[in-house]
């Protein structure tokens, strides 16, 4: 803390102004040999927007579960107004006035909006009463409901302000948000910002959790910066730059990524889409409407999107998970929409779905026979004559293990037991390591901390420098602007026209994400 | 003529449709029990013993019921505490449930049994046709309706019938707002067993008063089917279980006319037609997904 200097210590004196609402002392919490928490202190200010930083498994999840009496703390006191207080379940949270926002959403799909928030609210006896009070405090606060719609037939956008009105409903002092911009358009989130500031003018505090630094510094009041569950830095982020935020969170200098010779044109098309429609499999699907793209030899083509609007669907057809006709998808100028998806991976393809435990991996098998899963076909020797080699793919997890820096506790574990971060680096690395002619990714570095993530980055941009088409589906703009040579957006099933990077600004991509890209798909 | 066909059509149906009403609240929570069958056939010997032994009908239900609901609490224990598999803690109900069935009522194979009194219900009763038809019907008849109302009020009107729909579609969700998954689910679960072992009283005390082994006949499983295809809803499972009640009885009077098809075929008329209609009315796949239970058959573990 030496650090923090003079400055610092003005910025204290400056919140405890508004006097302290929630003060959290020695916070522990342990599961099994882990520490998640090792004696937290954190203090929030009444009408402060208080962030709360750090990499995945520094232990964010972990205390404002504790917050919200989701976990119960092993050693540890919470002050709340003064107060101590044991928050033992949700509901004791919510009769203090703790609310959250969940990063995952906790809505009941089969349920509409009023029933949703209704089953947050005690004694919220009248729906009809509660159905109008739904729309009036959420058009006050411009996040408009229809309370009678079903959340299973909501976009994401939509479904996040349910959350959040179902907060606000509770009257709480205190809102907790767990990276709640990650499923808007920069529209979108400018929107969630006015109504954090509104609701901070009003004197609600909001702990606020993001990977965003950008929007930390923009929107947060005071920063507590999380490393291997102890608090190792207190600042106030407009003070900050981004990178010395992330200097803070991993605790050594973020590896910068590099994008080498730019690649726009000339090369090949190596994948190639052309007019591909696809009706819905299921009716909470979306429909894919005419996409034309062509992915050349040595660039990157990054789709941007609100998730939600055909990006599973459009990574289905690509992959061959979901047939399609004939010439719609061409690989290497071969048709292959109807093809299946070994028969695209013999053809020097390979495909990184969104999910990787359940999807990506199979979660109960060791990570070398998830390597036999996805590369059996592939002309490594992993099966012949209807055996399996598992020397070979032994010898090729520790090749992935090593090349990707995959941490793991023993040897070829289970691939459930690994970390998020770290299974999506094998999971990457496990396509990467063929070297495929044309890969497609989805949501590379979802939920990946930094060093990760830029490793991840790097692995991509050099697969398509050595003369590979690579397309990444992604919903962070960030890293979009980081690796792509081209950027396309999707918006209900259309696929705008891909543009150059270096002329594309954020602005742009937004208006393409509200449905400017059903215009210019239309001119593709 | 066409009077008696529709009165044996409810007779035919009024089991089906209890023990259906009852998995269907089940199911809605997110349980899936396939000891239907074993805990009908628990309630039919239970409730056709006691009320041969005490002269009283009504006492028969009520010990069918509670037999029907001992049989659920043993598998909301073995699902809900000990997390075993559903699928399997239901099939092994069921054949608990016809083995024990078995055992109890070897003394009472032959046994003259006691019918159930039909209730007059005044003024009603005397219209004609619709009188006889509806309103000269024993009690667990309109107990049968009556159900199937107080079900569809409770799931889709009342806040605990909204928790009861939210337990099934997410219980992660439900026990992070701070609900008891086990306590919804274990009410659901007794509630379903009550409704088996009514359905199993009325197989022996109304619709062929004495006991045979194996006396349910597989309807526990019509029942559990008929949830399904009625997607999960109440008043489409009483279209189910009268259809096929109307076509059971529809074969056994062609099958007296005489009319030289084979009988196996008309046997099994009333289940091909039962799945033939509620395949079409489930036809709107959307309105499906919605209803169904997303949770259902999943075993649910707190994470703390």
């Amino acid at each position: 803390m030496s650090m923090a200097g003079e400055e610092n210590r003005a910025e204290v004196r400056k919140r405890s102004e508004t006097g302290t609402l929630l003060d959290a002392r020695g916070l522990t919490k342990r599961f099994g040999d882990i520490l998640a928490n090792d004696l937290v202190d954190l203090a929030i200010n009444k009408g402060e927007i208080h962030a709360l930083l750090g990499e995945n498994g520094a232990g964010k999840s972990t205390l404002v579960k504790m917050f919200y009496g989701s976990l119960e703390p092993d050693a540890g006191a919470i002050n709340w107004q003064g107060e101590r207080v044991t928050i033992t379940s949700p509901a004791v949270a919510r009769s203090l006035g703790i609310g959250m926002v969940f990063q995952h959403f906790s809505l009941f799909e089969a349920l509409t909006v009023v029933e949703n928030i209704a089953l947050a609210l005690e004694g919220a006896g009248d729906m009809k009463a509660l159905a109008q009070r739904i729309e009036d405090v959420s058009t006050e606060y411009g996040l408009p409901l229809d309370p009678n719609a079903v959340v299973a037939d909501l976009p994401v956008g939509i479904r996040q302000r349910i959350e959040i009105v179902r907060c606000l409903l509770q009257e709480p002092r205190l809102i907790i948000m767990d990276e709640p911009t990650s499923v808007l358009t920069p529209q979108e989130a400018d929107k969630l910002f006015l109504t954090l500031q509104r609701l901070a003018s009003e004197g609600c505090a909001v702990l606020y959790i993001s990977h965003r630094l950008e929007e930390v510094q923009r929107i947060c009041h005071h920063a507590t910066i999380l490393r291997h569950g102890k608090v190792v830095r207190e600042c106030d982020p407009s003070k900050e730059t981004p990178a010395s935020l992330a200097r803070m969170m991993v605790g050594t200098e973020v590896m910068g990524v590099s994008l080498g010779a730019h690649q726009a044109s000339g090369g090949a098309v190596r994948l190639g889409i052309s007019n591909l429609s696809a009706k819905p499999g299921t009716p909470f699907a979306t429909e894919l409407r005419s996409i034309n793209l062509g992915v050349r030899a040595g660039e990157v083509i990054a789709i941007a999107g609100v998730a939600g609007n055909g990006q599973g669907e459009l990574f289905d057809a690509i992959s061959g998970e979901m047939p399609v006709g004939r010439d719609m998808i061409r690989l290497d100028d071969e048709a292959c929409g109807h093809r299946g998806v070994n028969w695209r991976r013999r053809k020097n393809a390979a495909f990184v779905p969104e999910e990787r435990l359940g999807h990506g991996a199979v979660p109960g098998m060791k990570l070398s026979e998830n390597i036999v899963l996805t590369r059996h076909g592939t002309g490594d020797g992993l099966a012949s004559g209807g055996f399996v080699s598992t020397a070979k793919a032994g010898e090729m997890e520790q090749r992935i293990k090593a090349k990707y820096d995959v941490r793991m506790s023993h040897d070829d574990p289970e691939a459930r037991s690994l970390s998020g971060g770290n299974l999506q680096k094998f999971v990457v690395g496990r396509e990467l390591d063929r070297k495929p002619g044309v890969l497609v990714v989805n949501q590379p570095t979802w939920g990946v901390d930094a060093g990760a993530a830029a490793l991840i980055r790097q692995a991509l941009i050099d697969l398509a420098r050595s003369g590979s088409a690579v397309l990444v589906i992604s919903q962070d703009l960030d890293e979009i602007f980081e690796i792509a040579d081209r950027i396309a957006v999707i918006s209900r099933g259309y696929l705008s026209e891909p543009e150059d990077a270096r002329k594309m600004t954020r602005e742009r991509i937004g208006l393409l994400m509200a449905g400017g890209a059903e215009t210019t798909a239309g001119a593709a | 003529m066409f009077e008696a066909v529709l009165l044996t059509v409810i007779t035919a149906a009024t089991p089906l449709l209890i023990a259906a009403i009852g998995e269907l609240v089940v199911e809605r929570s997110g349980v899936l029990n396939l000891g239907v069958e074993g805990m009908m056939i628990m309630g039919a010997v239970v409730g056709f013993a006691v009320a041969n032994q005490t002269g009283s009908g009504t006492l028969g239900v009520v010990a069918a019921i509670i037999a029907g609901m001992a049989m659920s609490a043993l598998f909301g224990f073995l699902v809900l505490v000990l997390v075993t598999n559903q699928v399997a803690s239901g099939l092994s109900l069921t054949i608990l449930g016809l083995g024990l069935s078995g055992m109890i009522g070897e003394a009472f194979i032959g046994v003259p049994g006691l019918r159930l009194p039909e209730l007059y219900i005044p003024v009603l009763s005397e219209i004609p046709f619709i009188g006889p038809v509806f309103f000269q019907q024993d009690a667990v008849v309109y107990l049968g309706f009556a159900l199937v109302f107080a079900v569809s009020y409770v799931l889709f009107k009342t806040r605990a019938g909204l928790v009861l729909r939210a337990v099934g579609d997410n219980h992660t969700s439900a026990h992070a707002l701070g609900y008891s998954v086990v306590r919804v689910r274990f009410l659901a679960i007794l509630f379903g067993g009550a409704c088996a072992g009514l359905a199993g009283a009325y197989m022996s005390l109304a619709y062929t008063p004495q006991w045979v082994e194996n006396m349910t006949a597989g309807r526990g499983w019509i029942a559990l089917a008929l949830v399904v295809f009625a997607s999960w809803l109440p008043f489409r499972v009483v279209a189910g279980a009268y259809l096929f009640g109307a076509v059971t009885v529809l074969t056994f009077h062609a099958q007296a006319q005489g009319l030289g098809i084979p009988s196996q075929f008309l046997s099994s008329l009333p289940y091909l037609a039962t799945i033939a209609v509620l395949v079409l009315i489930s036809a709107n796949r959307r309105l499906t997904l919605v209803n169904t239970p997303a949770c259902l058959g999943k075993p649910f573990v707190p994470d703390r």
